[in-house]
């Protein structure tokens, strides 16, 4: 097995067993305690932890000290960046410092807009857009070249990841752009929480189609309903996010104090399916300010125990 | 076009209070195009701005006066008798006029009186768009003939991002084209998908205002 990185989450894709990533925001302070307590819940049950980089554009502690922390509790981070706030100065000298750490999975992200955060008065940057930080980082990992074409002493050994969203549109176009974000580095890519299952296995035919899945590995992403209210908010305001009625309906059919309970159901069966699609490597659980259900919510998809690699 | 929208009176009134005689400067160029800064709106302003100030109690002098264009020096000159005794200009040009005013009267206190908002057109009556930022190395020959620096929200080169829905923007509730979606149905109709397919390299921002501000000089033009 060739490795780029070496990373847990590189050999256990590599290896061919099914990844589970998992996601921790961390806070809007500098309470690591509290990061701390959300991300131990996922320790033993993620290959990896994704740290958001200022989800939502809402100021949160920075995702590289997110990551340092993480490691220092025997978790595999996943680093998140998107490219709204720093330019490509600022995003390569983040890139080189997090390898200098020892971080070893990038995710690269353009980001939601600032204008949904919480300094909607914000200069944006998008000096670079996710494909070119990909590119980017590919370079300096691969050819040993910034994008000025400066040399790199000591090439940042990171395992690549995208993000795609097979629910924006135009939808023909999405299997188009995965492939695109392949070709500019993107080893491994974590889908936007899939709610409209016929749409994801319409996705996946056409990225396995195009021989995608074999170049790179899809994680499915999950995000379980907390309650009626929740599915409701997703289904009208978070940016290309497609909720059925069906799952509506089905929250709405059990009593209030059971809707927690009936939305974890719903991910356990949702992780099940996905698994048995073809070109799912792996799941990515959003289970978002809801870390403390991930074992629950894992074990009954049988993904727990986790796999060992050295 | 350089497209301007009115400053508040009361904004205007605010920067002006410790005069007791302006000017009001239009410009027949751009804004009198979008209807921000021609002869008719000097016309209004000057009286806004009387009658506010007669209603406080505190009358204000106000000449009028509209240039063929303020950013051009010799357009400027005819204010030279004008603003002899004035306390202040208010220049309803785009914002390249109240700065060739500045530099022209050293000793004269200039305020604009307009918003300039960026270089578009008219959409329909009432309503224009923005089209360009004036990047300095048009890129748009790529996309079909539009403009993902200035007409996406991220300025992605290789969108659409995972908020385009139903042709739409993820910013501005619905109200705005993601160009994305019209670049790709523009490169379909044209038989040109295939430019999509590839990621676009870096853009060098150095030709932009990134690089410093800018001065462009054809020296065959030059006397
Ligand atoms: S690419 Fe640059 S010059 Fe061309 S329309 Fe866009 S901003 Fe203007
Ligand atoms: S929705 Fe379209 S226009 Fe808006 S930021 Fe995304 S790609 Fe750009």
């Amino acid at each position: 097995m060739t490795l780029t990185a070496g990373s847990k989450l590189e050999k256990i894709l590599k290896s061919g067993q099914k990844a589970v990533t998992c996601e921790c925001g961390p806070p809007r302070g500098a309470d690591a305690e509290h990061f701390r307590h959300k991300a131990s819940f996922l320790k033993d049950c993620a290959d990896a932890v994704n740290v958001t980089d200022n989800q939502t554009a809402v100021v949160r502690f920075c995702s590289l000290a997110a990551c340092r922390i993480l490691m220092d509790m025997g978790i595999e981070p996943v680093m998140q960046m998107v490219t709204r706030d720093m330019n490509r100065i600022a995003l390569q000298s983040n890139v080189l410092g997090a390898a200098a750490l020892g971080i070893k999975n990038l995710l690269c992200l353009t980001g939601d807009h600032n204008s949904f955060g919480d300094h909607p008065q914000a200069k944006n940057v998008h000096d670079l857009d996710s494909v070119q930080l990909l590119a980017a980082v590919k370079a300096m990992r691969d050819d040993g070249k910034m994008i000025s074409g400066t040399e790199v002493v000591g090439r940042p050994q990171m395992f690549l990841g995208a993000a795609v969203n097979p629910f924006a549109d135009p939808f023909e176009f999405r299997v188009v752009r995965m492939a695109k974000k392949i070709k500019a580095g993107a080893q491994f890519v974590q889908t936007q929480c899939i709610y409209d299952m016929e749409r994801f296995a319409k996705f996946m035919q056409m990225a396995n189609d195009m021989g995608l899945t074999e170049q790179c590995y899809v994680l499915a992403g999950v995000t379980p309903f907390k309650s009626v209210g929740m599915a409701n908010y997703m289904k009208k305001f978070v940016p290309g996010m497609l909720v059925p009625d069906s799952y509506i309906q089905r929250l709405k059919g059990v009593p209030k104090e059971k809707q927690a309970e009936e939305g974890i159901k719903i991910a356990v069966e949702q992780i099940q399916q996905l698994l048995e699609m073809k070109g799912v490597a792996g799941i990515h659980l959003m289970a978002i300010e809801w870390e403390e259900k991930a074992p629950e919510i894992l074990k009954a998809a049988g993904l727990l125990p986790r796999p060992q690699v050295d | 076009m350089v497209v301007a929208e009115s400053k508040p009176v009361t904004e205007i009134l605010d920067m002006i209070k410790e005069c007791k005689k302006v000017v009001v400067a239009g410009c027949k160029g751009c804004v009198t195009v979008c209807n921000s800064g021609g002869e008719k709106e000097v016309g209004i302003l000057a009286s806004e701005l009387r009658l506010a100030r007669k209603v406080a109690g505190d009358d204000l002098e106000v000449l009028e006066y509209t240039c063929e264009r303020q950013c051009d020096p010799e357009y400027i000159e005819p204010l030279d008798d004008l603003v002899k005794d004035v306390d202040a200009v208010v220049s309803i040009a785009c914002s390249v006029g109240p700065q060739y005013i500045a530099a022209r009267y050293p000793f004269l206190p200039v305020f604009p009186g307009l918003n300039t908002v960026f270089i578009g057109g008219a959409a329909e009556h009432g309503v224009w768009k923005e089209y360009c930022q004036a990047c300095g190395h048009c890129i748009i020959g790529d996309f079909g003939g539009l403009c993902p620096v200035t007409r996406c929200a991220k300025s992605l080169m290789n969108g659409p991002c995972g908020g385009s829905s139903g042709g739409k923007c993820e910013v501005g509730k619905g109200t705005i084209d993601c160009i994305w979606h019209l670049i790709y149905e523009r490169l379909k109709n044209l038989g040109q998908l295939s430019r999509l397919e590839n990621p676009w390299g870096f853009k060098n921002w150095s030709t932009s205002r990134d690089g410093g501000p800018r001065t462009m000089i054809r020296e065959e033009l030059r006397k």
